[in-house]
């Protein structure tokens, strides 16, 4: 015990002597957590709506300042014809171009229905869905205005009685994007940090020498790796601290839950983490390769952690494949306790899932750390 | 001086893959001696000695270090044993006190221990103006001298010295040499491998290692004379004329000779 003391000692003494790494690792992650909660939004807004009124009545007026008259869409250019409107977007000038095709009100009336021509920029296939909806919006809106208007009273009788969803938002009734983002963030910087720190820790003692002499040290496996890895699992828990301080203080997360489930949930899962780093850090020779390898394991684990796409919309195969995401339940007990106020009972299975990842992961770090080659 | 063997190889052999790095190698140290391990580089030294001290595995072959088996006892050897490699290996980061500090700590001495050792080691060594300055910044030659008492730190029975001379300026390898005799007064034994041929002088007695073989073990007198030489460095030429263009894995990058 006392041994491992004073590695840990010698461990916070590095750490904190170390100029260059200490702003990495307290001052950067705060700040990246501040600009991406604000910046990693996928609220679609300011959509780049352009038209081509052929029409050019008051009725497709009118219908175009429905559009410019939205919060979402900012108009920024009439074209003359298609030509023109397509080569804009193929610039990326524009997102949207709604076609009003001539006689557009006559046929309307006439006929009591009509086209319009909408083309969506879909290089990014979700926010041309969600502009889709927008755009059907305003238009379905406009049309159910335009019916009551151009309809002969005979017709009110026969008129279909509308249906009406209430819809009430729960956990975020404000659908504050933030309040979803914040709780994911914090977990991606702990982990982050967490996992460099570990993994290119052991692999530095190896490339200026050291190690080899600890290895001639009488000192026990389990002493080494616990006073290794102590200083980072504090290090881990210490982010979470300043991030929650943050995420109340900042951006006003309500923190529903309890706060000693979350720090109970953190300090095992960083065990999984740390484990992944020594492992990484046995397997390599220089701090550049564990970095490498560090850096793949974090963006698979990353964009498969429901932290930006739902795990739900992934295919089956690929969502058996974040089962082992340790990435994907943190995220998940954190918005979970944070915002839904979950127990232990709740974040059971994933803290099952966790603890045993942590025996397995810490198990091949201390079995594949050799003293002996 | 005593004629206990504290060292005893008997055909010790290591491979790496169809490489044979130490081939069957078999001798004493005793008790107090300086023992030289020469030979020419990728000749096998590192190898050896990274066996002796318990972080490399036999292939084959016997070695008690310090009363304990290699293969079965490691921790008790690394318990009295010492170690510098040539890759010096106190940590830059910390301060002269802070390493000795640390490496009296993991060696298990109490604190009291570790503050006399401390105070010991600054005055011997003449320390008291750098003892709280970052190893790092301190001139090799004193490095080197403070990772070999760092070594002793724990009174082993053996000490290790792997080039230990490497880079410095022939005065602090005369220093060095000084605190070595003192060292092997106390009943220490050393075992140093080396580049310089003078240093190999000043060996009780000395081996030199030629691919992977000990070709030659005797006291540098008898060896002269058996060879016909004047010096060491010419016993080290007739042995060592062809050395092996093969470089074993493994081995540390040698920079001398």
């Amino acid at each position: 015990m006392k041994i491992i003391g004073y590695i840990i000692q010698k461990e916070f003494k590095q750490i904190f002597r170390n100029k260059g790494m200490l702003p990495i690792i307290f001052a950067v992650p705060l700040i990246q957590l501040i600009i991406l909660s604000n910046a990693a939004t996928f609220e679609i807004k300011n959509i780049k709506f352009s038209y081509i009124d052929s029409d050019n009545t008051s009725f497709s007026r009118a219908l175009v300042d429905k559009f410019d008259a939205s919060k979402y869409f900012n108009l920024v250019a009439r074209f003359p014809s298609t030509k023109e409107a397509n080569s804009a977007m193929l610039n990326g000038d524009v997102d949207v171009i709604l076609e009003i095709p001539k006689y557009f009100e006559k046929t309307l009336l006439k006929h009591k229905k009509t086209d319009l021509g909408v083309t969506i920029d879909a290089i990014n296939g979700s926010a041309a869905g969600v502009e889709n909806v927008y755009i059907t919006e305003i238009v379905q809106n406009f049309n159910k205005n335009a019916r009551v208007e151009l309809m002969q009273p005979s017709d009110v009788i026969n008129m279909p009685k509308n249906i009406t969803t209430i819809t009430s938002f729960w956990y975020n009734e404000t659908l504050n994007y933030k309040t979803y983002m914040v709780p994911g963030i914090l977990v991606l910087l702990v982990t982050l940090i967490t996992l460099f720190l570990s993994g290119m820790n052991i692999v530095r003692e190896k490339e200026i020498g050291t190690l080899e002499q600890i290895n001639v040290t009488p000192i026990k496996k389990y002493q080494f790796i616990i006073g290794k890895l102590f200083p980072f699992w504090m290090i881990g828990l210490v982010l979470l601290t300043i991030g929650l301080i943050i995420a109340k203080l900042i951006f006003n997360i309500p923190i529903v839950g309890s706060l000693g489930l979350m720090y109970f949930y953190t300090s095992v899962y960083l065990l999984v983490i740390l484990g992944i780093g020594l492992f990484i850090s046995n397997f390599t020779d220089t701090q550049q390769q564990a970095m490498f390898i560090a850096w793949f394991f974090m963006v698979v684990f990353l964009l498969m952690s429901g932290l930006f796409t739902p795990v739900e919309s992934m295919p089956t195969w690929a969502q058996y494949i974040t089962e082992f995401n340790p990435i994907k339940y943190f995220v998940q007990v954190m918005r979970m306790v944070m915002l839904k106020g979950a127990s232990f009972s709740d974040i059971f299975p994933q803290f099952i899932k966790t603890l045993g990842y942590a025996v397995i992961m810490n198990g091949l770090a201390v079995w594949s750390y050799k003293k002996i080659n | 001086m005593e004629s206990q063997n504290v060292i005893q190889v008997q055909s010790l052999t290591k491979k790496f893959g169809d490489f044979t790095a130490v081939d069957a190698i078999s001798f004493e140290v005793k008790k107090g001696e300086i023992f030289g391990f020469l030979g020419a580089n990728g000749a096998g030294k590192t190898t050896a000695m990274k066996m002796l001290i318990g972080i490399s595995m036999p292939t084959s072959g016997e070695a008690i270090v310090a009363g304990f088996d290699v293969y079965k006892n490691r921790d008790n050897i690394k318990r009295n044993i010492g170690y510098m490699s040539q890759k010096f290996a106190l940590y830059d980061d910390l301060t002269v006190k802070e390493n000795i500090t640390f490496f009296g700590g993991i060696y298990g001495l109490k604190k009291n221990q570790i503050k006399e050792k401390t105070t010991q080691l600054i005055n011997d060594l003449a320390l008291q103006e750098v003892a709280n300055k970052l190893v790092g910044s301190l001139p090799l030659g004193w490095k080197q001298k403070i990772a070999f008492s760092v070594a002793l730190l724990h009174n082993p029975k053996i000490v290790f010295l792997d080039e230990p001379t490497g880079g410095v300026d022939p005065i602090t390898r005369r220093q060095f040499w000084e605190m070595i005799y003192q060292t092997a007064n106390t009943g220490t034994t050393i075992f140093v491998t080396t580049h310089y041929m003078d240093e190999a002088e000043y060996c009780n007695r000395v081996s030199i290692m030629v691919n992977g073989k000990i070709e030659a073990l005797d006291t540098p007198k008898k060896l002269k004379e058996k060879y016909n030489a004047t010096n060491m460095n010419d016993v080290f030429l007739k042995l060592a004329r062809s050395p092996s263009l093969t470089l074993p894995k493994g081995n540390g990058t040698h920079t001398e000779n």
